[in-house]
């Protein structure tokens, strides 16, 4: 990235950062975050993080971004784990393993089919 | 007639044989005979036990009847280890009712509104460009384009921000002394000492959205005609002083800190550095001097920081929560941050919850919501369904307020009356079965703990009021106790130097004035009316309720326990500890407290 001289400056990269995004919307990427404060590590976010992304090498999946994010405040729920899919609204799990991951990857990212028993409401 | 001591009853319900309850009998009965447990455990089979079609095979365990369920072959051998040969239940394939679930995933946060946790849970904290993707470093922008200095502390002071690590002084108005104090450098300094036993909004900030702090450092030090600033954080925060890390280089590569910012003349840049974690370094003076490399001791005030503060230089010091207020109010305006809260303190506060509430971790909610609302909607009421007792809120350092003001609205002043501090918003809730003597000997024992020792009515004052709350709860409290704790309490407030000694008393204070009658009934009946301190309880067992299943007998570490099988037993009272282990355990409620 080149170095902010001016707001204009600041402003191109926004609307960079701002077109990535919906770049990304707009693709059909479907993303997966992981939350990944102390809290979440404390409950065994890395695992979840690693299985998730075990899951998607073992599975030759595609178009699925995976990102980190600080804890949402849901500590009693945690690991969280939440998935947009394109055009969809956000949806948060709580308490997920690995053994979770693999449903929510399977069922819900690559079949559309939101796995209730685990999500958190609100 | 051989005898078993241990039934376990598998069901033969033809969903359960569909899904191999045979196959799990057969493997049960081998591992089994492994063990050499063939002639003490007995496999019967049985009809229906759950709900087969959901979870299926199922499996009893008697006497403590246990209910396993989603078993298969390779998990047996575990079991049988578990719940036979080490006679402990195997959570994992504990049956779980499905009610308890939905009730446990369904958590009605609505009244939060999110000012300063806005973008946690939303962007990479270790990608600047999604912060910049949602206004991020916009307000500095702004202010170094459009605003002068003057105008910025303008902003802030009409918003009505207040600082959030406890005290509650208006931030503009801070930044107004610094910027007329004479001397150079001026030091900019972000306090992320985060001390309090139960709070933890600053690390979660700090991990989830690092810019925001710096954002609102760069802004402040604007404000303040400041070059140079430093984010003091403990090094128990390896996470949070590592993401802060990288997003400071991401700044200063893109050119957002360092010389000549946005091409302007103004330049400022940032360190982090670290603390060993002591909870009096996050007392402003303290800290400062542990900055310098010192012992991190407070000193007297006059003079304040913003006359003499790092390296006798003038400084700023804001909390965390403080600085991320500060780019949503430059790019919002003041009015708009004004329009939420409650009489003098302005905008959102977050709180961490903790103790015996459903939904722990941290919210953020407008001044003024009350107790009530945090405690029931947010957090969703009490754990186990057991009654609220008391509330203490701003940590080590704050009050411990009983129902009668579950009603008062959050805010720094109300607070205050109520003989409790904000401070920087832990709320630890405490349920019925707290004994409000043993949480002020807890909290005396942490404050004595941290007292760095440099004044006397902190040093020896905290330590004896622990020596006399200690001495209450093993049942040797005197009748003048009280009056002593009480004026123990006076002057240490008066008297201490800094805020740790001053807010050392509240919990003592705030229980003696709420909870008097848990004090006299140690010192006077020797009872402890929520049965927690151990000098002042005893285990019984019910006659006519136990089983004698010899579950206790067998778990009692001090074995203290004795009984025939299938016969009442009893507790021997010099030999037990009073662990509670065999309360926890007995699967028929037949273990009383007295």
């Amino acid at each position: 990235m080149p170095t902010v001289k001016s707001l204009d400056d600041l402003k191109k990269i926004r609307e960079e950062a701002l077109k990535k995004q919906q770049m990304k919307e707009t693709s059909g990427k479907k993303e997966v975050i992981v939350g990944m404060g102390t809290v979440g590590i404390a409950a065994g976010a890395r695992e979840t993080l690693k299985a998730i992304l075990d899951i998607i090498e073992e599975d030759n999946l595609e178009d699925i971004i995976v990102r980190q994010t600080g804890n949402i405040g849901l500590d009693s729920f945690e690991p969280i784990v939440q998935v947009i899919l394109p055009g969809q609204e956000k949806v948060t799990y709580g308490k997920v393993n690995g053994e979770m991951a693999r449903k929510i990857i399977t069922k819900h990212v690559v079949g559309g089919e939101i796995v209730k028993e685990y999500k958190i409401e609100g | 007639m051989a005898y078993f001591r241990s039934h376990v009853l598998v069901s033969i319900d033809p969903v359960c044989v569909q899904k191999g309850a045979y196959d799990l009998i057969h493997v049960l009965q081998d591992e089994l005979v492994k063990q050499g447990l063939i002639d003490e455990v007995e496999v019967l089979e049985t009809s229906r036990i759950g709900n087969p079609d959901k979870e299926g095979p199922d499996l009893m365990v008697y006497p403590e009847g246990v209910h396993y369920t989603n078993l298969t072959v390779k998990d047996i051998p575990f079991l049988v280890e578990e719940q036979f040969l080490k006679g402990r239940v195997a959570e994992a394939f504990v049956h779980e009712a499905e009610e308890n679930l939905d009730e446990e995933f369904s958590a009605p946060r609505s009244k939060e509104v999110r000012v300063v946790l806005k973008n946690i849970g939303v962007i990479d904290p270790l990608n600047i460009e999604d912060y910049i993707a949602l206004d991020g470093y916009m307000a500095l922008g702004k202010v170094l384009t459009e605003m002068t200095p003057e105008e910025t502390i303008q902003v802030v002071l009409d918003s009505g921000l207040r600082g959030r690590g406890g005290a509650g002084f208006p931030t503009g108005l801070k930044w107004r002394f610094i910027r007329a104090a004479e001397g150079e450098p001026k030091y900019m300094i972000c306090n992320a000492d985060e001390g309090d036993p139960g709070a933890f909004a600053n690390r979660r900030v700090l991990e989830g959205d690092p810019h925001s702090v710096i954002e609102g450092m760069i802004i402040g030090a604007y404000a303040a005609g400041s070059s140079q600033g430093y984010i003091y954080c403990r090094a128990e925060y390896p996470i949070a002083v590592q993401t802060l890390k990288i997003a400071i280089d991401q700044s200063r590569n893109l050119g957002l800190l360092g010389e000549n910012i946005l091409g302007t003349d103004f330049s400022f840049d940032l360190e982090v550095r670290m603390g060993a974690g002591a909870f009096v370094c996050g007392e402003e003076t303290a800290l400062m001097a542990s900055i310098e490399g010192k012992r991190g001791e407070p000193r007297p005030r006059p003079p304040f920081p913003a006359q003499k503060g790092l390296w006798q230089k003038p400084s700023n010091i804001n909390n965390v929560e403080t600085y991320s207020n500060i780019p949503k109010i430059i790019l919002n305006g003041a009015e708009w941050f004004a329009s939420m809260g409650y009489e003098k303190s302005k905008g959102t506060k977050t709180f961490s919850m903790a103790g015996d509430v459903k939904n722990t971790g941290l919210i953020e909610v407008p001044f003024g919501i009350t107790l009530r609302e945090i405690i029931y909607d947010v957090g969703g009421g009490i754990k186990n369904d057991k009654a609220f007792k008391a509330v203490q809120t701003g940590g080590p350092m704050g009050g411990c307020l009983p129902v009668k003001y579950l009603d008062l609205p959050m805010d720094y002043e109300s607070l205050g009356k109520a003989g409790s501090i904000l401070g920087s918003g832990g709320l630890v809730v405490m349920d019925e079965d707290t004994c409000m003597v043993d949480i002020a000997r807890f909290f005396m024992e942490f404050t004595q703990d941290e007292s760095c020792g440099k004044c006397t009515p902190c040093r020896v004052g905290t330590r004896r009021i622990l020596e006399i709350l200690t001495r209450i709860c093993e049942g040797k409290g005197r009748p003048d106790d009280i009056d002593t704790l009480r004026y123990l309490c006076e002057e240490i407030n008066e008297n201490s130097l800094c805020g740790l000694g001053k807010g050392a008393p509240n919990p003592v204070k705030s229980t003696l004035e709420h909870f008097l009658d848990e004090y006299e009934a140690h010192i006077y009946e020797k009872r402890c009316p929520a049965k927690v301190c151990k000098s002042l309880i005893r285990f019984e067992i019910i006659d006519g309720t136990c089983t004698g299943c010899t579950l206790c007998a067998r778990n009692c570490p001090a074995n203290a326990i004795s009984g025939e099988r299938r016969q009442t037993h009893v507790i021997d009272p010099d030999a037990c500890i009073k662990c509670g282990i065999c309360e926890q355990l007995c699967p028929y409620d037949a273990i009383e407290i007295i």
